[in-house]
């Protein structure tokens, strides 16, 4: 809990987007992590992200499990409604919200030991479901709330602070999520705030199961030279596939990245991703091709990040459950209840 | 001896005085898969469309094919169809069991077997009747499938003319069933035409135990309480289900669907007002709810004993975090995997206090496939009108069985109470929003749903200590005063739960039961009527108890507390929350798998009056 109270004060020129918010609209309550942890740089990114492309913080739900990772949501969006759940949970809870209205904007944060182990399940299936969501994995390699144990997504070999040396082999979240379908796969690294913020909204604005797996270093207990998820590693392993810049729908186009562009993606909801490609090859629309990137870089110690994997043909779960436009949470008896003359004919049909 | 020469010893034997015309227990021991259940659908629903009373009992294995399951069908005139012990009829068409089938028919009862295969006859005791089954359909029919499966309809033709049943009913039913497969129609018309005949050539026909057609069943619906509650989810306006299959759950959801699939399609678009997941487990299965329940639909998901173990966590982040959802536990025997096909009322304790801490969570208890449906209705009204999980406890014995009772009714002016959801207008009112405020006093918060408005009413929604605003709070005061607050609304829960069903008559003597138990309860009665003991009776339908409990509890010198499990749990949960006095309280239990019985439960109460009155035939 935060004993501090954030100062509500602002400077009163703070830039603000189309609806007339600053970014201090999109904050939330004084974070309560460690001072210098990734996850912290996740928050901003998704405050930067949100504010830019406008979008009405109580048009977004956030939804979360436990553990680090899942605490942050108290630290932005505080006009959105939250729901930090039970651990591994939060794609169940996510799923149900989801289903009793399908108009607003779904964010939901885990950690590794949230959707990598306890969750393991609920995040293949959530997967599987292709509910309309982005899902950000705050990824640090290990248990921080309860002092440094290795979680599942731990390099072999990687060390945590106190020594403990990783035996297995990672479950790579980014690789299981393009296997069993997921139609926007993204890793990044908190510590690049160019590459996580258009990743976001890019990740909000596509229609359909999307996934950003976010290097999150933990400073407490997983951030030693020998720690496949410190910021050392990770700043001198990061290889960025293709360098991306989004342009919310009815906006004027200003890259970013000045040259080099080679290829835009129009989204459903007409936003565009323009990915300036850096010679490697890489394919974000073949399955195959994504999942041959990633293994290689893993194979030569890398990271690969950037969008991996995008595939807008793919209905999400409303459309597979031919469900009615207007949200369920808005029907109401005349719309659900077939009344009593029909009950009438039913009670026949058992006579 | 010859079947006709057994028929006509019968006619000279005594009959036993508990049954009768329109009174007596026909007992089918079938091999599972072999089609056996439609051709006994068939019998006992024939029955009852005669008006006569009838309840037929599922007793099968937890397996889908080869092993042996039985289908009992009591008949009574009197409308008493709890379980009775002992068979008057058997129809023993597997192999596997025949001898112990054989056994359990009460002397001068009745068999009907396959005599397509000699029997040695193990008793002399009761009459057999030998129907070459299984020769008779390899004669008359040429598909392997039909030679199989219409042995069944065979036996059902027999015990029509042996029982008196309407054929034209019988072949009525046959009709409606293949509406569409007409050429089905035919077929199973002969094979009833063979069993019928065979019967009326080689027996005497009707048996001293038969049927005559009444009026007590007229107007009255026979369903499974599983299939009533499915309705109940459509009439209560659920719109997401979610849920993991699980005997013997599974078909409440099964009927959600196929009747939402049918009352719940846009006509304008053709979509759908309803959305059902198949989660990937029970854990899941819940959390979907509990989101969907948060966000302002209403939802629910089914399971079993199993399910709800892995559900705990889920209950109490919803007990405690206050969010909407229902559960429908339909129990069968535990503990662990226990016996999946039968029955059981094992999950009293582990639902009232489902989920680790002080947890107190509301259960309703219907009794009948029209309170499944009332119940399954009103648990949503209630979990949004309190905020809080609702489970629905029913069980294996009503949830897949099918019971004769009233027809379902819906009073079209009910609008859906959605408890307090403040809109967004509401909140522009406001000068505060707390999500966790107890503003009117009872308890009872107001909620807002995401997207409500744009700067207000937003809250953080958690399992961890917050205090009024919602905010995470260690400060163990404020949590004490959450944790009272609960506890004030759980005290409340009372005004909106269904009061329990009294019939007291200034005894000195009362019986206190729930669910599943009540199909024995009158008939119970008339058993002590008719020896001169008064019984007054108290049906719980809902937890947190009525005061009415209470008052019941003290008014009586001994009270009996009737439940099917062995730990006396709705004993415990009386005592812990009405202070009930251990000494007046005795406890009946039955838990072999199967609906207690008004014989079983006579007996245990019997045995603890004071001075047993002079020992009589018993008789229904």
């Amino acid at each position: 809990m935060s004993y501090i109270v954030k100062p509500k004060f602002h400077h009163p020129q703070l830039q603000k987007n189309d609806l007339g918010y600053t970014r201090r609209d999109y904050e939330g309550t004084l974070t309560t992590l460690c001072g210098g942890c990734g996850h912290d740089s996740i928050s901003a990114a998704i405050i930067h992200a949100v504010h830019e492309m406008s979008l009405a913080p109580h048009q977004l739900a956030k939804v979360s499990g436990i553990g680090c990772s899942s605490k942050i949501p108290s630290y932005f969006l505080e006009r959105s409604h939250g729901f930090n759940s039970v651990h591994g949970r939060m794609p169940s809870i996510a799923t149900g919200a989801n289903l009793a209205n399908r108009e607003l904007y779904y964010l939901g944060i885990s950690g590794d030991g949230d959707t990598a182990s306890i969750g393991l399940g609920q995040f293949c299936h959530i997967v599987r479901r292709r509910i309309n969501m982005l899902y950000i994995v705050a990824n640090n390699g290990t248990y921080g709330l309860t002092k440094g144990q290795l979680s599942a997504t731990a390099d072999l070999g990687s060390k945590t602070k106190s020594g403990e040396e990783s035996r297995y082999d990672n479950i790579d979240l980014v690789s299981l999520a393009i296997d069993l379908g997921a139609s926007f796969v993204a890793r990044s690294f908190s510590g690049d705030k160019e590459q996580l913020v258009p990743l976001i909204q890019a990740g909000l604005s596509h229609r359909g199961f999307a996934l950003i797996d976010v290097i999150s270093p933990c400073v407490t207990f997983n951030n030693t030279p020998l720690s496949a998820h410190g910021y050392k590693n990770t700043w001198e392993n990061n290889v960025v596939l293709s360098e991306i810049d989004f342009v919310p729908m009815r906006k004027e186009i200003t890259a970013r990245y000045s040259a080099g562009k080679d290829k835009e993606i129009t989204l459903h909801d007409g936003s565009v991703i323009h990915l300036h490609k850096t010679g490697s090859g890489h394919d974000p629309g073949n399955r195959e091709n994504a999942l041959l990137h990633v293994n290689e870089h893993k194979k030569q110690g890398k990271i690969a990040t950037g969008l991996l994997y995008i595939n807008q043909d793919q209905s999400d779960f409303h459309e597979l459950a031919d469900t009615v436009n207007k949200p369920f949470n808005r029907l109401n008896e005349h719309d659900l209840c077939p009344g009593g003359e029909v009950l009438a004919d039913i009670n026949e049909t058992f006579m | 001896m010859s079947s006709r020469s057994q028929a006509a010893s019968r006619k000279t034997g005594k009959t036993r005085k508990t049954a009768g015309v329109n009174n007596f227990v026909v007992k089918f021991a079938n091999v599972n898969g072999s089609g056996s259940a439609s051709a006994n659908n068939l019998f006992a629903k024939a029955i009852f469309r005669m008006g006569i009373p009838v309840s037929p009992h599922n007793i099968f294995p937890s397996n889908i094919q080869g092993l042996p399951t039985w289908y009992e069908v009591r008949v009574n005139d009197k409308g008493f169809l709890g379980r009775r012990e002992g068979v008057d009829l058997m129809v023993a068409v597997n192999e596997q069991t025949i001898v112990r089938d054989i056994e359990s028919v009460i002397p001068d009862g009745f068999v009907l077997y396959d005599s397509s295969k000699a029997l040695r006859p193990i008793r002399k005791d009761v009459n057999f009747l030998p129907i070459p089954l299984k020769d008779i359909c390899l004669r008359e029919f040429q598909h392997p499938g039909q030679r199989q499966l219409f042995q069944n309809i065979v036996y059902v033709g027999a015990l029509a003319a042996l029982l008196d049943i309407d054929f034209e009913i019988l072949t009525g039913m046959i009709s409606e069933q293949f509406r569409g497969k007409e050429k089905l129609i035919l077929p199973n018309v002969h094979a009833l035409e063979l069993g019928y005949h065979y019967a009326r050539d080689y027996f005497d026909c009707p048996l001293p135990i038969r049927l005559r057609p009444s009026r007590k069943a007229r107007g009255k619906i026979l369903m499974d309480g599983n299939t009533a509650i499915g309705l109940g989810c459509v009439y209560g306006g659920a719109t997401v289900a979610s849920w993991y299959p699980l005997t013997p759950s599974t078909s409440v959801v099964e009927a959600y669907g196929k009747y939402c699939k049918r009352l719940r399609i846009d006509p304008g678009t053709g979509k759908r007002k309803f959305a059902i997941v198949q989660a990937e487990d029970e854990l899941a299965a819940i959390g979907i709810a509990i989101g969907a329940g948060w966000n302002g639909a209403r939802a629910f998901t089914a399971s079993s004993g199993p399910g709800v173990s892995l559900m705990q966590e889920f209950l109490g982040l919803a007990y405690f975090a206050e969010v909407p959802v229902v559960l429908f536990n339909i129990q069968r025997v535990g503990p662990s995997t226990g016996m999946p096909t039968r029955t059981q009322q094992g999950d009293l304790l582990s639902c009232a206090f489902a989920s680790h801490g002080d947890t107190r969570q509301v259960l309703l208890f219907p009794s009948t496939p029209k309170e499944c449906f009332e119940f399954a209705a009103d648990s949503f009204d209630i979990a949004d009108r309190l905020q809080t999980p609702v489970i629905v406890m029913s069980d294996l014995e009503l949830g897949m069985n099918e019971h004769v009772c009233e027809p379902l009714e819906w009073e079209d002016a009910r609008k859906y109470d959605r408890g307090k959801v403040l809109s967004g207008e509401q909140l522009e009112q406001l000068e505060e929003y707390g999500r966790y405020l107890d503003v009117d006093g009872d308890g009872v918060p107001w909620r807002t749903l995401p997207g409500a408005h744009p700067e207000r009413g937003s809250y953080f929604t958690r399992g961890s200590s917050h205090d009024a605003m919602a905010a995470y709070t260690e400060d163990g005061n404020v949590y004490a005063e959450v944790m009272d607050r609960l506890a004030r609304k759980f005290a409340g829960a009372g005004k909106v739960l269904p009061e329990p069903e009294i019939h007291a008559g200034g005894a000195s003597r009362g019986m206190v039961y729930f669910g599943t138990t009540a199909g024995a309860i009158p008939e119970v009665q008339h058993k002590f009527d008719k020896r001169g003991v008064r019984l007054d009776t108290l049906r719980i339908r809902s937890y947190p108890f009525h005061d009415a409990v209470s008052r019941f509890i003290e008014e009586h010198e001994v009270v009996y507390v009737i439940e099917q499990n062995r730990d006396a749990q709705l004993k415990s949960l009386l005592k812990i929350d009405c202070g009930a006095n251990d000494e007046k309280m005795r406890s009946v239990l039955s838990y072999n798998g199967v609906v207690i019985s008004a014989d079983q439960i006579q007996a245990a109460i019997l045995a603890d009056l004071p001075e047993i009155p002079e020992q009589e035939q018993v008789s229904a």
